[in-house]
């Protein structure tokens, strides 16, 4: 049994039943899933929930199923990092990253949202699953429906890139490319949603998909040993992650699982080609101004994000920030990360690390104080972002004079081969 | 039979002082209802029900699009990469 009380409006506070519904019918706000918080906390204890699996289900209590999961049982608890090497180079005192690149099945933190709105979706009786995406997000639904013999449509429009088509048609699903834009794209899906009764994971069942993200924050918190830090950067696409990433501190805050109440800030991370939260943040504003999308960050290029409002609510709330960076500065975060720490993370995290540097750099993150870095996404699944961004590898033919030549010939940059 | 819509309409500065939902109950056959409303001095936001014939509707959103409202169904909002 879980502890789900109602679906509850954002806006006016009206509760609904806990159905596929996603807007207030009185004043069409968006739909939270509200939980029983008294009667968790008479069960939920640190003890517990280490006992349970390295998995996000190890805090079932918190996510909005009725009974246990039946979609992707291994999501989640990816590594926190202890970044040494990164934070030598920005100058700051204690680093970690939350490394959801390599999260199972489909290397993003999308197939903690996945899980659960498909997990949610099969108690509610859907046979079929649906969702519109470019990216991760259709990776995330094939893999994870493939995996448990769901039905599966993913709707693209239809001159994506070849490469991103190949990663979600491996799973079997069946891609329908939309001769459109991607608004139309997402006109058709609901209407879609509507007409034949459908799953779609991040439409009619959102309410309960957006839960899943907390998972990526309740991690955070026990792998820094039932605490939360001090600074959290976090990117921004519709701008719900940041918000459920808080809600996440605070729900273990109420349940009674931190020592200490939490002050952490949070920072909204946008790439500048498409930054509507970071833009109204910096000016104060409370709406959100859509933008056209025009980043080499595809995964957060969102020009009019639905949870833009609370997103910038939630870092103006904590005391934070947002921050922009350009094309150039997200593939030098990039190649940073790669080099210093051995993660290779997608061009979103790019912007999450370039977004922080700046932050530090700027005073607006004190040096001497814990921060996470929110790393979302596998660089493998963005490679085509750094081509012409790193230096060719020489070719040299197979004998030990050419390699050598190529020693005495690359000075310095060989240290070790010139020792030898 | 009568459909029942719901949008997001976003103003920009130059059409806030326009009475377009005014003008869109009066040109076409439908009911406009007001859900939601948040108006700044540089953009303006609205919630809107629109219920009538279907094409009546369609006339209407496309009357908002060529003064220039961006309008959009309330379910794409919740669209995520």
């Amino acid at each position: 049994m879980g502890f789900v009380k109602s679906l509850k409006c954002r806006e006016c506070g009206r509760d609904f039943p806990l159905e596929a519904l996603h807007v207030c019918e009185y004043c069409f706000g968006p739909l939270e899933v509200d939980y029983n918080y008294d009667e968790i906390k008479k069960v939920i204890t640190r003890e517990l929930i280490e006992s349970r699996g390295s998995n996000m289900w190890r805090y079932k209590e918190l996510l909005p199923l009725e009974g246990d999961p039946t979609v992707g049982m291994q999501v989640g608890f990816t590594p926190l990092v202890k970044a040494g090497n990164l934070a030598k180079v920005l100058g700051v005192e204690e680093l970690y990253i939350k490394n959801d690149a390599v999260n199972f099945p489909s290397l993003s933190f999308k197939d903690r949202v996945v899980s659960v709105a498909m997990s949610r979706a099969r108690e509610m009786g859907f046979k079929v699953v649906s969702c519109a995406s470019t990216g991760n997000l259709a990776n995330s639904v094939a893999a994870n429906a493939a995996a448990c013999g769901m039905e599966n449509y993913v709707f693209i429009p239809h001159n994506l890139e070849r490469s991103k088509v190949l990663g979600t048609l491996v799973y079997g699903t069946h891609v329908v490319g939309i001769k459109g834009t991607y608004d139309e794209v997402n006109r058709l899906c609901s209407e879609i949603a509507g007409r034949y009764g459908w799953a779609f994971v991040n439409i009619n069942i959102r309410p309960y998909y957006a839960e899943g993200s907390k998972a990526f924050g309740f991690e955070i918190a026990e792998q820094l040993g039932w605490k939360t830090p001090k600074h959290v950067v976090v990117p921004m696409a519709g701008g719900s992650l940041i918000c459920k990433i808080l809600k996440a501190f605070k729900e273990f805050e109420k349940v009674g699982l931190l020592d200490d109440p939490v002050e952490t800030k949070v920072y909204g991370a946008q790439a500048a080609g498409c930054n509507p939260i970071v833009r109204a943040v910096k000016a104060g504003k409370e709406l959100i101004e859509p933008v056209h999308p025009d980043t080499i960050a595809k995964s957060l290029a969102i020009g009019n994000p639905a949870d833009g409002y609370y997103a910038a609510r939630t870092m103006r709330e904590t005391g934070g920030t947002g921050e922009d960076v350009t094309d150039q500065e997200i593939l030098d975060a990039m190649k940073l990360l790669a080099e210093t720490e051995g993660i290779f993370a997608e061009t979103a995290g790019g912007v999450t690390l370039g977004a922080a540097k700046k932050l530090i750099e700027n005073g607006v993150i004190p040096r001497d104080e814990s921060i996470v870095l929110s790393i979302t996404g596998n660089g493998l699944k963005t490679q085509e972002a750094l081509e012409g961004n790193l230096v060719e590898p020489p070719v040299i033919n197979a004998n030990i004079a050419d390699f050598e030549e190529l020693v005495s010939r690359s000075g310095e940059k060989y240290k070790a081969a010139a020792k030898g | 039979m009568d459909a029942k819509k719901r949008y997001y309409l976003t103003y920009s500065k130059e059409l806030v002082k326009e009475p377009l939902i005014y003008q869109v109950g009066r040109l076409f056959k439908v009911e406009t209802n007001i859900r939601q409303a948040s108006v700044s001095e540089d953009l303006g936001l609205v919630a809107l029900e629109l219920v009538g014939p279907e094409q009546e509707i369609d006339k209407a959103v496309e009357y908002f699009k060529e003064h220039g409202v961006k309008v959009e169904p309330i379910e794409l909002g919740v669209i995520g990469e």
